[in-house]
């Protein structure tokens, strides 16, 4: 600060790459759990995940 | 902290990636393609999958395309440097580093094969990581710098995505899924040779054997039109299999008239013509050969679904 007034250092281009990987690997992270949630609700709620355990749990025939 | 220190603006890379690098590295037109032909796959199976699952599947399908592209950015760094078109990409042009490429290429390659196993089955996930391995080591490590007929082999691996998409849905292969193999397998050499007619310096400097360059253009403008020839019966054989009727055999007699028309014109052309008009022709059959494959598939898409509205079909 300099006579009452704020001075921010102008934002550099390296600071835009680094801001722009970082919001973008965040947000493909985010995706990325998001979709493992869908998929895991999906195969919950048709049945499919239940099916592999009683396959694998009665050496593959149904009860 | 918001700021950069001078001794860190100093010693960063002068042209350090963005987001959007690593996103070029996957080849987003490419995996425009990917996606379009693996979702039609995916969608004329006689097998009904989950929406999302769909999505998914597809989804991580066009990821491990993606991944090929990194690993092909990876390996030809060298020759896309010398190549007008491909010296801005982020590789040779110092933004990726290539041992981030080659790491991004691995690690993507991995979580699109277990991902597309979990979402929906693993002989999907199977085909996935071969089409992975034919793409990155048979063509760009094996094939691209050793022979001309490098993009008829490697043109395999573009040909593959709808198969896996038929794949996530029936887990299994059949006659239809072959078809769409065989109608992009048959598409790739007259779509990238008329592309390698007016491009020829560029593939000539990076020393990449592209058949104009080693047997010249005459040789090449009749393959397009061998290659054309072949593919014809294929593409109307597809309309006869279950994934077609009455609107895809129409729009296939359609289009692979244009098309072998197209090929004709190429092959009777003098190349002092051709220059003297800039390959006109090429050019136009070139971009014509893009809407052929989109048509192709999207009659096949349409045809499912006048099928399961009760029309369409045979």
């Amino acid at each position: 600060m300099m006579n009452g007034k704020v001075f921010f250092t102008p934002e550099h281009e390296l600071h835009k790459r680094r801001f722009s990987r970082n919001m973008g690997l965040g947000l493909v992270l985010a995706g990325f759990v998001a979709l493992v949630f869908g998929l895991t609700v999906v195969k919950v709620t048709t049945g499919e995940l239940q099916e592999t355990y009683s396959q694998q749990s009665h050496g593959g025939s149904q009860p | 902290m918001t700021d950069l220190r001078a001794s860190e603006i100093t010693h960063a890379a002068p042209n350090e990636a963005g987001f959007g690098d690593y996103v070029a590295l996957l080849k987003p037109r490419v995996m425009s393609l990917v996606v379009f032909t693996a979702m039609v796959g995916l969608l004329v199976a006689p097998v009904s999958v989950h929406p999302f699952v769909a999505a998914t599947s597809i989804l991580f399908i066009a990821l491990g395309g993606g991944a090929s592209g990194a690993l092909n950015m990876w390996y030809d760094a060298d020759i896309d440097r010398v190549m007008k078109r491909t010296a801005s990409r982020p590789v040779p042009s110092g933004r990726v580093q290539p041992g981030e490429a080659l790491g991004l290429g691995l690690a993507l390659s991995g979580i699109s094969v277990l991902m597309l196993g979990l979402a929906a089955n693993w002989f999907a996930a199977a085909f996935l990581a071969f089409t992975i391995f034919f793409y990155a080591v048979v063509y760009t490590i094996w094939l691209k710098r050793s022979t001309p007929q490098n993009i008829v082999i490697g043109g395999a691996s573009g040909a593959f995505p709808p198969m896996i998409g038929w794949a996530c849905a029936t887990g299994g292969i059949s006659i239809e899924s072959v078809m769409m193999f065989m109608l992009i397998f048959f598409w790739t050499p007259p779509h990238f040779w008329a592309l390698a007619l007016f491009m020829n310096s560029d593939y000539e400097k990076a020393g990449v054997p592209m058949l104009t360059v080693t047997h010249g253009r005459k040789v090449t403008r009749n393959n397009i039109l061998g290659y054309t020839v072949v593919l014809a019966p294929i593409a109307i054989g597809a309309a006869f299999t279950s994934i077609g009727g009455p609107l895809t055999l129409a729009v296939a007699l359609v289009l692979n008239a244009f098309f072998l028309i197209g090929a004709y014109r190429i092959r009777k052309r003098d190349e002092t013509v051709a220059q003297a008009d800039n390959y006109a022709a090429e050019r136009k059959f070139f971009r014509f050969s893009l809407a052929y494959l989109f048509l192709h598939f999207t009659a096949f898409m349409v045809e499912a679904a006048l099928k399961a509205a009760g029309y369409g079909g045979w």
